[in-house]
């Protein structure tokens, strides 16, 4: 069943269509116990038909807790977004993750983040780019967010 | 890392989230609701920035 009216999946359509690389998430999430993971995969089952450039890969969370910690992922559910490495495979790291279902606004979120690693959509300026880029130290940015 | 704060409330109780969105930079800065870009960048990086001859204005907290 489609979470996404049809009209929302033709303008959500049109801006994936601007990416220029291709995006894998990975979606990390367990089979008991997880109400919200249940959610998080309806979720992001509509995105893969909305863009070629989308995929999704699913992650057991307690099977594997290599990749879990490879990707720094410790509840769940969370997607990590990665983007295409130099030899064009989806494995580079983005580094943005979702903790939590993305819902409401946070699907919004989802969303620019996928254009973001796909190519498209980046709305900073140049000065502020610098600014970034003069960053010497591991930062990490967390977020916090309600879907309403 | 996005953090959807009711599915994880002790995430918020440790981050103190009294209200969204509310951004948690290295435990050690604070921004709550939503700046314009050039503010959000002084206010969330000020810290982080490699010393360049004159001083980064400094975070409110």
């Amino acid at each position: 069943m489609a979470l996404l009216a049809p009209a929302d999946q033709e303008q959500l359509r049109e801006a994936f269509s601007e990416m220029t690389a291709p995006v894998r998430l990975l979606f990390f999430t367990q089979t008991i116990d997880c109400e919200p993971c249940v959610q998080t995969r309806q979720i992001l089952d509509e995105l893969p038909a909305l863009s070629d450039r989308i995929a999704i890969e699913e992650v057991n969370f307690v099977l594997d807790k290599d990749k879990a910690a490879q990707y720094a992922v410790d509840r769940v559910p969370a997607i990590a977004v990665l983007g295409q490495n130099g030899s064009g495979e989806t494995t580079e790291d983005s580094r943005i993750r979702f903790l939590g279902t993305p819902s409401g606004y946070e699907f919004i979120s989802l969303v620019q983040a996928i254009r973001l690693v796909g190519g498209a959509g980046s709305t900073l300026t140049d000065d502020n780019r610098r600014r970034i880029a003069a960053v010497d130290k591991p930062v990490t940015m967390q977020v916090f967010t309600t879907p309403t | 890392m996005a953090v959807e704060a009711t599915e994880f409330p002790d995430l918020a109780r440790r981050y103190r989230v009294t209200g969204v969105p509310k951004t948690v930079v290295n435990d050690a800065v604070e921004i709550l609701g939503g700046l314009p870009q050039d503010d959000f960048v002084s206010q969330a990086l000020a810290q982080f920035l490699a010393a360049p001859g004159e001083p980064e204005e400094q975070p409110e907290r």
